[in-house]
Order: structure tokens, then sequence, then C-alpha cells
């Protein structure tokens, strides 16, 4: 699929015959947010956000800092649990069921909803030790079963290769591309359904990051993907839909707010967004 | 620049640069000041003592402690087992649970009231001098049980309990957020977190903090002298009758006139000096605290 | 099928917070207790003495008299003078360290004053006792109890004050020596003032650990009756000293004074440490708050 990022000031231009991209095909829905919301105690950090969230794509977040496309990224796992005084507002289904019911535990969300953050952190433990804890977590006790599952993530992450003779060795002797693979082999080690990545390759150089795109694409037959990215760039390389955000001022407490502006195919944001204020990001105006 | 003068930038001597000389000076002395003692009171302490130990090894180790406190003879054979155990009993009780309580500060309670006054008292314990707690486990304990190792144990425990909450706090606070982070996202409950990631991250600064609470709790005598009452006999049982420490044969022969007495206070002096040395030095070993 | 979010058992997890909560709380059920059982027992001789209790110089166990203020003195004197020779010292080998010392020089300088603080204060007792007294016979008095208390505390002064001063911004020093002040004019200048209070702090720990020390004390301060004097070279006596040399032949009254000494010591101290660790935490929240 080839995107077009169209130079400033042509977007509304009369142009000639445009090349056709194909239809994005409609996967069941994993995510189905209306009017969703996360307060840090009285103060909201985004509002607004209405998406539905496909399955086996790769969906991004793209926008200014400070927009809360991490905050929201955060809220689809419940990290926020964490943090005294956060609230999610709204309506936030996954599968089906409210994320945030009454009976919803966090840490069963988590199992099926991995994360991989901007700046690696492996456990200062083996290369074998990281990729077995989420498993081992889940119960899985036979040393057998647990080298399959080791073997199979460091495959799915592209690891494999480069760390198959030194298992043993601690996870912190490993270059900055290396850990956020292993951090990606850890977290699809639990086989989880979705996989949220905040920034994964902020802190990386452009040949890991590379790596890593190139791994987001193959990892898109299993999982779903969701991906926050302040590079877009990136966002338009990689991902199948995208959701622009931005920074408002609230106008009921004068506080600055995110708000999702946009969100749709990807071909479509970058070519032919409906919003001027998606148009004035792409095109380099702001941001 | 002074027209026709080539420019001049050595020290000239006066009276600031003599001042700040004398002040060196003087904070050298103090360095000299305080090596002194530590070095005279080594120095004593092994060439006395380790004179006692070696001329009669081992049996100065194994033999048991004359009744009749003027015969010449080594022995502290009882007052070793009985350092072990009281220090052994006290680090089991101390050790597990400040870690608890260290955990408790700094994962569970966060800035509530209950963490806030927990955090406050656990301070206040540390200053409590120890012949204070001595009296505490008599009048709670040893009245009720008699002396036994146990109560010594009790009472270091007591001692140590604040001193390994602070530093295992502190290493604790040392564990990065987003490890906790990388394992909750992994679906893990706080509690296993804990124990799988956190724990384990701290652990060599908390066996440290830990090894040097139990060099000084080895050292401690005003809280045995409560709760173990005096033996010269061995008694290897933790929970019954009266036991003998290092630290109470010390305090017990220093003012003896009988020489053979005093020497084997410098013997056991040698000996407990030696075993909390030791334990130092493990405790640094494992994990150096940053002094820039 | 509806997914099923609701996770299996917690019933792990909160079990472990159970037990967290409840080492935290042991914290404070084991003061409180320390508190009452102490108060309680102190009771009866407040009963029969009063306030006299603190006032009265006569401390006569035949005759059931018991007036605690030579030991108060004691404990009071004899850390004064500690603190005295301690803190130039401690205060000179901090600054040393800190200031003037070659990086390669510090961490075994630093190593070195620690080993000061693993030394057993029993051991410090006997050799104060065995050669301070005798051999150079300085004999027993608030003077030589002084001397080995502030040896003794000269590792917690300097350890403390070398952390407040390292909080010193390298930008107020740099400001200094760039108007060409000397290194000591610069101390004086930027070291000094910002770590005045943390320094204040740290004395006054080292103030309260010198009041709480029982067996070095005990052995050294003479066990004299009786004495409110300022002669240095005085034989007196302090409050663990007492308590720690009449237990073993002390009847049921005679006990409810020691324990009430105990308490008065314990009183005292606590409010030492509060108040200065009050001044230290201020002191260095200060000096973070201020760095640019």
């Amino acid at each position: 699929m080839i995107i077009e990022i169209a130079p400033p000031g042509t977007l509304n231009a009369p142009r000639p015959v445009r090349r056709a991209t194909p239809p994005l095909e409609d996967t069941p829905v994993v995510f189905d947010v209306e009017n969703a919301e996360v307060f840090y105690g009285s103060f909201r950090a985004v509002r607004g956000v209405t998406m539905k969230v496909h399955k086996n794509q790769i969906t991004a977040f793209i926008g200014p800092s400070g927009c809360g496309k991490t905050t929201m990224l955060r809220a689809f796992n419940r990290m926020h649990d964490v943090i005294p005084g956060a609230r999610v507002a709204g309506k936030l289904h996954y599968q089906g069921v409210d994320l945030y019911g009454p009976e919803v535990s966090a840490t069963e969300v988590r199992r099926r909803i991995g994360m991989v953050f901007q700046k690696p952190n492996p456990f200062p433990k083996s290369i074998y030790d990281n990729v077995a804890f989420g498993p081992r977590v889940n119960g899985v006790k036979s040393r057998a079963d647990l080298d399959v599952i080791v073997e199979k993530s460091l495959r799915s992450a592209a690891l494999w290769d480069e760390v198959k003779d030194r298992l043993r060795n601690s996870a912190l002797g490993m270059s900055g591309g290396q850990q956020q693979r292993l951090c990606i082999a850890r977290t699809i080690a639990v086989q989880p359904d979705v996989v949220l990545m905040d920034e994964p390759c902020s802190a990386l150089d452009p040949i890991a990051t590379a790596r890593i795109e190139e791994l987001m694409r193959q990892l898109k037959s299993q999982f779903t993907i969701v991906i926050v990215t302040h590079n877009m760039q990136q966002a338009a390389r990689v991902s199948d839909r995208t959701a622009f955000f931005t920074v408002e001022l609230d106008s009921t407490n004068d506080q600055r707010c995110g708000i999702l502006v946009e969100y749709d195919a990807t071909a479509k944001i970058f070519s032919n967004p409906s919003d001027e204020r998606t148009e004035n990001y792409i095109t380099g105006r702001f941001g | 620049m002074i027209a026709g003068e080539p420019l001049d930038l050595r020290a000239r001597p006066n009276w600031r640069s003599v001042k700040n000389i004398a002040m060196t000076v003087l904070m050298g002395l103090a360095v000299v000041a305080v090596v002194i003692p530590l070095v005279a009171v080594v120095w004593s302490v092994v060439s006395r003592g380790a004179g006692i130990v070696f001329s009669a090894f081992p049996d100065f180790f194994t033999a048991e402690i004359p009744v009749v406190s003027r015969r010449a003879g080594p022995g502290m054979g009882p007052a070793i087992l009985g350092t072990l155990l009281v220090t052994a009993g006290a680090t089991l009780i101390a050790v597990p649970l400040g870690i608890l309580g260290a955990v408790f500060l700094h994962e569970y309670g966060g800035t509530s009231a209950f963490a806030k006054l927990v955090r406050f008292m656990a301070t206040v314990m540390t200053g409590v001098p120890s012949i204070v707690m001595g009296l505490f486990v008599y009048l709670t304990w040893t009245l009720k049980f008699g002396y036994s190792a146990f109560g010594g144990a009790l009472a270091l425990a007591c001692l140590m309990l604040p001193v390994v909450i602070g530093s295992t706090e502190q290493m604790l606070r040392l564990v990065p957020a987003n490890l906790r982070e990388a394992a909750y996202a992994l679906g893990t409950s706080k509690s296993r977190t804990i124990l799988t990631v956190v724990l384990p991250a701290a652990l060599p600064g908390i066996v440290s903090g830990s090894l040097l609470a139990v060099a000084r709790a080895a050292g401690e005598t005003a809280p045995l002298l409560f709760a173990v009452g005096a033996a010269t006999a061995y008694n290897p049982n933790l929970f019954s009758g009266a036991n003998t420490a290092l630290s109470m044969q010390i305090f017990g022969n220093a003012t003896s006139s009988f020489v053979a007495a005093q020497d084997r206070a410098w013997g056991a002096a040698f000996t407990l000096m030696l075993l909390a040395f030791l334990v130092t030095l493990t405790a640094r070993l494992l994990f150096t605290r940053r002094s820039s | 099928m509806q997914l099923d979010l609701r996770g299996r058992s917690a019933y792990g997890d909160r079990a472990f917070r159970w037990i967290a909560y409840g080492a935290g709380a042991l914290v404070l059920l084991i003061l409180g207790l320390i508190a009452l059982v102490m108060a309680d027992r102190a009771r009866p001789v407040i009963g029969e003495m009063g306030i006299d209790f603190f006032s009265s110089k006569r401390w006569s166990a035949p005759d059931g008299l018991y007036g605690a203020l030579p030991f108060i003195w004691g404990t009071l004197y004899t850390a004064a003078i500690a603190v005295a020779i301690s803190v130039p010292v401690s205060l000179g080998v901090a600054l040393f360290v800190t200031q003037v010392a070659p990086r390669w020089l510090k961490k075994p300088m630093v190593y070195l004053i620690d080993l000061l603080a693993v030394v057993p204060s029993v051991v410090f007792g006997l050799w104060g006792v065995l050669v301070l007294s005798h051999q150079f016979g300085l004999g027993r008095s608030f003077l030589t109890a002084g001397i080995i208390l502030g040896i003794m505390i000269t590792p917690i002064i300097t350890s403390l004050s070398r952390e407040v001063i390292e909080t010193t911004p390298a930008s107020e020093k740099e400001a200094a020596l760039a108007l060409g002040a000397t290194r000591w004019e610069m101390i004086r200048a930027s070291v000094l003032p910002h770590s005045k209070g943390g320094l204040v702090g740290a004395v006054m720990l080292g103030l309260g650990r010198a009041m709480g020390e029982t067996i070095a004390a005990a052995l050294v301060i003479g066990s004299a009756l009786g004495q409110v004097t300022l002669n240095a070279f005085a034989s007196g006596n302090s409050m663990p000293a007492v308590i720690a040399n009449e237990w073993g032949e002390a009847d049921d009254l005679h006990k409810s004074a020691l324990i009430a000494l105990a308490v008065t010591l314990f009183v005292i101290t606590i409010a030492v440490n509060l108040i200065a660790t009050a001044i230290v935490q201020r002191s260095m929240k200060r000096s973070r708050g201020k760095t640019p």
C-alpha cells in the first residue's frame, strides 16, 4: 500500500487522477470506545474519544505532545489503576465486555492486553527468565513447556538467532534495540490478544526502528496492535488506521485537554483528511 | 594589564592563603584525631586479645568459662555459642518482619496517614536506648518465661527491626518504577510483582543493610543483661535456661580486678570484633553505599 | 460466548497485603507496649516521690529515697562533653573528605570512619576502663566517659554531616571560587551557610546517641552517687549506667525507680532525636528545592 503525504497547501487544490487505494477489510471489533475520557483527580487529560479498533490491524495514535494519546493507550489495559486519583469515564468495551466493569479484574485484563513501553525495561534477570516470566505467572510450570514458549516468542520477535546461545545471560547486557525486541517477546509470550505499544522506537536508532516496524507487520497476523507514535512517517508506514489527537483549551476549566480529532483509514488521514487540524498537523504546519 | 610589565599570575603569599593552609591542616588533624582512637582500640584489642585467643587455640573457642573468675585459663565457648544463638534468633525475627514492614511503607502505604505514622514511629524506634529495650523485654517476657537466649533474641530483634525497615525502604526506592510497570503489564498481581521482581532487584542492598544491623546487634550488651541471665556453661537451648554472650562477658570481666578475667575479656573482645568486622565486610562487598 | 474477565482468586494477593499492613502495625504495637508497660511499672516510685524524683539529689535504696537529678545531670553532662569533643573533629573530617581529599582517597577514608562505627560499644568500654582509666591514669570520671562517648558518636555525626555537605550545589561553590576565594573562604561562604541546619541536626542525633549509650558509659563513669558538679574530673553516674549497675540486687521499689529512670531517658532521647530528624529533613528539603 503506497501512501502519499501531500505537500503543504496542495490538499484542497484540484488534482489529477488519484491512485486507487484498496479498501480496508473490516475485521471484528476488538475495542469499542465511545466518548471516553481520562481524569487525573479533577484534571481532564483527554476527552471525546470515540473509535473502534479492529482485530489484526495496526492502529496508530498520533498527535503533538500533551494530546493524550499515551493517556488513552494506557486506559486500554487499565494501567491507570496504579495511579491514585486516576479515573476513566465513558464507554470502553473490549470484545463486548466493559473493561471498567465492577467485576472485572485489572490483572486479568492485562493478561490479554499487553504493553511494550517507550524505554525498554527488561527485568534484571536472564533473557530466558524475562520471556518465561509471564507464562510462569500464568501457571506454566513445566520446564519443557517453558522452553517451547520461550523459543517461539523469541522467534516471533526476530531475536532467537541472536540470543539462542546465551539465554542464561543477563538481559541487561543487550543493546537497546535487542532489549526492546526482548520486551516484545516477553509480551507476546503470554499470548495476549492485543499488544499496545507506547512509542516503542523513540529510544532506538533508525536501523533498530526499521526492524521493529518490520516485526510489527509480521505480528499483525497474530495480534491486534495499537501503537502511539510521535513519528508521523512511522504511522504512515505501518498502520492500517490512524487516530489523530490534539490539545485544546478546555472551556470548562481553562486547562489544556487532549481530544480525538479524527480517526480513519491511514490512507485517508494522510492524503485526504476531513478535519483542518489534521491537515495542519500532517503537513507540518504545527506540532 | 600594567603597561610594559609581563603578566604575573603566580601565587602571592598573603594572610588569606595562610589561613587557607592552616584550616586545611586543621581538617587533616581532625582526620588524624579520628584515626588515632580507632587504631588505638584495634591495637589494644588485637595485641592483648589475639595473644589470649591463639595461645590457647582452639580451646578458647570451645572451653567453658571458669566459674571462679580469678582462675586463669581460657574459655569463651559458651559465650560464643550464646552470641551466635541470640544474634541468629534476632535476625530470623527482625529481618523478615523488617522487609515486610518496608514493603508496606513503600509499596502499599503510599501517602496515607497510617503509613506516615508508621514511618514516623519507626524513626522514633531507632532512637530507643538499648537499655530501655532490655527492660521492656524483661518486664514482658523474662518475668513470665525466665531467662533464655530467646528473650535476648527478642530484645535484639526490637532494636534491629526499625533499622532493617529503614535500610530496606531505601533499597526499594531505588528499584525503578518501570520494572514494576513491566510486570503489571504482563498481568502480574501486585504481591507477585513485589515477590518476583521488586525484592529480587533490591536484594543485594537489602541483605547488605540487614547484615549491618546484625553486626550492630551482635555487639549489644544492655538488652541481654535483662533477658539472658548469666551462665557459664554451654547452653544450646534457645528457649530455656540462662545463657551468656561475648558482649556480656566482656562487660562482666572488664571491671574485674583479676588479670585472668581481664585477659578473657580481651580475648572475647577480639573474637567479637572479628565477628563484627567480617559481617560488615560481607555487607559492604555485597553493596557499597554511594559515597561520592 | 461472553468474555470472562473476572479473574481467578485474588486471595493470595490480598493475604500478602494484609501481612504487609500487619508488619507496619507491628511497629506501632511494640512502641505502644513499651510506653505502656514501662510507664505502668514506673508509677509506684513516682507515687512515692512525686516530682522530687526529678529534683532531689538523694538516691539511697536502703532508705527508699530516689532522687534522679545526679543521674540526669550525669547523662546530660557526659553527652555534652562527648559532643564538644566530637563535633569539631567530625566536622573537620566531613569537610576534609568532601572538599579537600582527592578522589582516590575519599572511599578508603569513608570506609575507615565507618569501621569505627562497627567496633562494638562494649569493646570501647573495655578499652576505656583498662586502657584509658587504668593505663593512662585518667580514672573514672565524667571526662573519661565523655571521651569514650565522643569517639563513639564521631562516625555518626561525620557520615550525616558528609551527606548534608554534599547537597551543596556545585554552582554555589563555583561562584565563590570564581570570585577568587581560597578553598577555606569558599567553604565559609557557600558550604557552611548552606549546610548549617543539617549539621545542627547531625550533631543532635549524635547527642541523642551519646545519651542513650549504656555500657561504655557504665564502665568508666565511676558510679559515685549524688554528684552534680561541673568538675569534669569528678566521677559521677548516668542514667543508663545506674540502671545497669544496680538492677541485679534491686527490690521492687528500687526496680520501679530504675524503670522510671529508663522512662526519663527514653523521653529525653526520643525528644532530641525527633528534633534532630526534623531539622535534618527540613534542611535537606530546603536545599534540594533551591537547586535550579
